[in-house]
């Protein structure tokens, strides 16, 4: 009986180290950057400072920095109304697109979800070139109408997935008995799937904003000046002066930046993962 | 399917082709606009001299191909980049199985751990490297700071992190893992879910004890999500060109380049966008090969 108190004593010391150090280990940037935005520079850059601690009192200098002469709230609000009108396009596209999938076209209806879905798998380091000269000889080089344009292709195809599922999961007698009572398919959808969709519908809204707000390749290739920026370029591109790092201000503003996103995505993510698992979880 | 209702169905048949096409042909013709196309232009352009600035363009069949395989940058790149990916997903697989283990019971504070260990992945990645840039810099490293106190260096004795060409590797493997760990560990949360608990209760019973129940029952059970895992982690990596952009552009003196940075190193930064576009090329076989695998296990997945 000792012997077994012991295991289950021993796998359970095991259990929580591997949750301590896992957590400690991946959460760390996070605390670094927390910790550093509020530093005072003498104390950030003394070598023999305890760097895990205040070593003098903490300060919003860097935030004053950050805010008063940077472009970065400019960058946010870049991002925010790229994001919203992202979020527009995708929802247009998408929506019908991914009814039509799962309710129209049958058997064909699989294997064009199937041939949607992997095109989500094209990465944008193989479009990038092709696309920043369709860009320029659109005119659209160093505005945010680039990535606007641009964001949707990668948006569109995995929201299709998405919501393809999420309308097949909706019972199909409810739109027949809508349609025997007088409403055309199309009115159907727009006046009874649209509605008791809306929580799939939140998901690819939430989703979309936040693959804009990590998308990198596409802004650094087509936006160069600093002020049409979006925030993932603009705070590791052009918070740097020359070789002058304001380590401070950086990490405050990564920080800024990442949070919001990172809570609201993560309230979402059981339903990302069940999309990207493809038919794996049964 | 309604089988009482034939006037529904009839209605169905009659308006489906004409309203489905409506309805999903926008979506595809973005798609086909934007992926398609510029796919097809990056192929064109790899057999051109096409150059940003250049108006004109000549067909030079596989000269760009010759010239970018005979260059010592690109082969170090086509190295980096599969290394890179194969040891990032060797250390993401085994540390996302320990942890999405850890995870699967039920504790307090469970939802709060949980976000902190998807941070990585939650937050913009760009955003995260420069995290990781000041964790290792030449000059102010937490690590390094560590290490002295420690008494493994001397102060100002210890390597630069980003400095050295493997150390430099080393690090660019190490973020990638970062990121990816906390995606596979929730993908497989997710896969290891849907495993019966009745299955390696049943050989506990039996007398089979903690590491037999996980290596012949949990992980050969967990296996097709662990596939999806790497699949998606695999494409990541090797396509990512963030990472290394941010923390090390390449250098020191190529030594971390891989097929994406140096696409945009040569492509963008140098104008040649031929060269670019073959460079940016040479990712195709691997995610073929991946949508291949895809689509089989897609495939096996509805038979069973």
């Amino acid at each position: 009986m000792k012997r077994a108190d012991l295991r289950k004593l021993g796998a359970r010391i095991v259990h929580w180290s591997v949750l301590f150090v896992f957590t400690v280990l991946l959460a760390f940037p996070f605390y670094w950057m927390l910790i550093a935005a509020f530093k005072q520079n003498l104390d950030l850059y003394t070598v023999e400072n305890n760097p895990f601690i205040f070593n003098a009192r903490p300060t919003l200098d860097h935030l004053r920095l950050l805010f008063n002469e940077t472009r970065f709230v400019r960058w946010l609000g870049n991002t925010a109304l790229v994001g919203v009108i992202v979020v527009a396009i995708t929802l247009l596209l998408a929506m019908p697109a991914a009814y039509a999938l799962a309710r129209l076209t049958g058997r064909w209806g699989q294997r064009l979800g199937i041939g949607i879905f992997l095109t989500y798998l094209v990465p944008p380091t193989l479009l990038f070139i092709p696309l920043s000269r369709v860009v320029a000889i659109l005119g659209l080089q160093d505005t945010i109408w680039s990535v606007v344009l641009v964001y949707p292709s990668f948006t569109v195809p995995f929201s299709i997935w998405l919501l393809m599922a999420f309308f097949k999961s909706i019972p199909k007698e409810l739109e027949d008995a809508a349609m025997v009572d007088g409403l055309t398919r199309f009115g159907a959808f727009v006046k009874l799937v649209i509605p008791i969709s809306v929580s799939g519908i939140l998901t690819v809204v939430i989703f979309t904003f936040t693959l804009v707000t990590q998308e990198f390749v596409y802004a650094l290739t087509f936006i160069s000046p600093e002020s049409n920026q979006m925030v993932g370029v603009g705070i590791p591109i052009f918070l740097v002066r020359g070789d002058v790092y304001f380590w401070g201000s950086l990490m405050a503003a990564c920080l800024i930046a990442s949070l919001p996103v990172a809570l609201v995505y993560n309230m979402f993510l059981d339903r990302f993962i069940a999309g990207f698992t493809v038919g794996a979880v049964k | 399917m309604a089988i009482g209702r034939p006037k529904i169905k009839s209605l169905q048949a009659a308006e489906s082709p004409l309203l489905g096409g409506a309805m999903f042909s926008p979506a595809v013709l973005y798609i086909v606009l934007l992926i398609g196309a510029p796919f097809v232009l990056a192929i064109f352009y790899a057999f051109s001299d096409a150059r940003i600035g250049s108006t004109t363009l000549h067909f030079v069949g596989l000269e760009n191909f010759r010239s970018i395989l005979q260059s010592p940058s690109f082969r170090k790149a086509l190295q980096n980049s599969i290394v890179f990916t194969i040891c990032a997903q060797a250390i993401v697989v085994v540390c996302s199985t320990m942890l999405s283990i850890a995870l699967e019971k039920k504790f307090r504070g469970r939802g709060l751990l949980r976000f902190l260990i998807l941070l990585p992945w939650v937050a913009p990645v760009s955003l995260g490297s420069i995290g990781w840039k000041w964790i290792l810099d030449s000059i102010y490293s937490v690590i390094t700071w560590v290490l002295v106190w420690l008494h493994f260096y001397k102060p100002y004795g210890a390597p630069m992190w980003l400095g050295q060409p493997h150390l430099a590797m080393a690090s660019v493997i190490l973020v990638h893992c970062w990121r990816l760990i906390p995606f596979a560990t929730v993908v497989m949360l997710a896969g290891s879910s849907a495993i019966p608990k009745e299955i390696p209760e049943a050989a506990a019973i039996d007398g089979a004890g903690f590491w037999r129940t996980l290596f012949q029952i949990k992980i050969p059970m967990m296996l097709p999500i662990i596939n999806v895992a790497v699949l998606f982690g695999t494409i990541f990596t090797f396509t990512d060109m963030t990472v290394v952009y941010i923390l090390t552009a390449g250098g020191p003196f190529d030594s971390t380049q891989t097929l994406p940075s140096l696409a945009f190193a040569t492509g963008i930064q140098g104008s040649d966008l031929a060269a670019g576009a073959a460079i940016s090329l040479f990712l195709v076989p691997v995610l073929v090969v991946i949508a291949y695998l895809m689509l089989r296990m897609a495939h096996r997945a509805e038979v069973v």
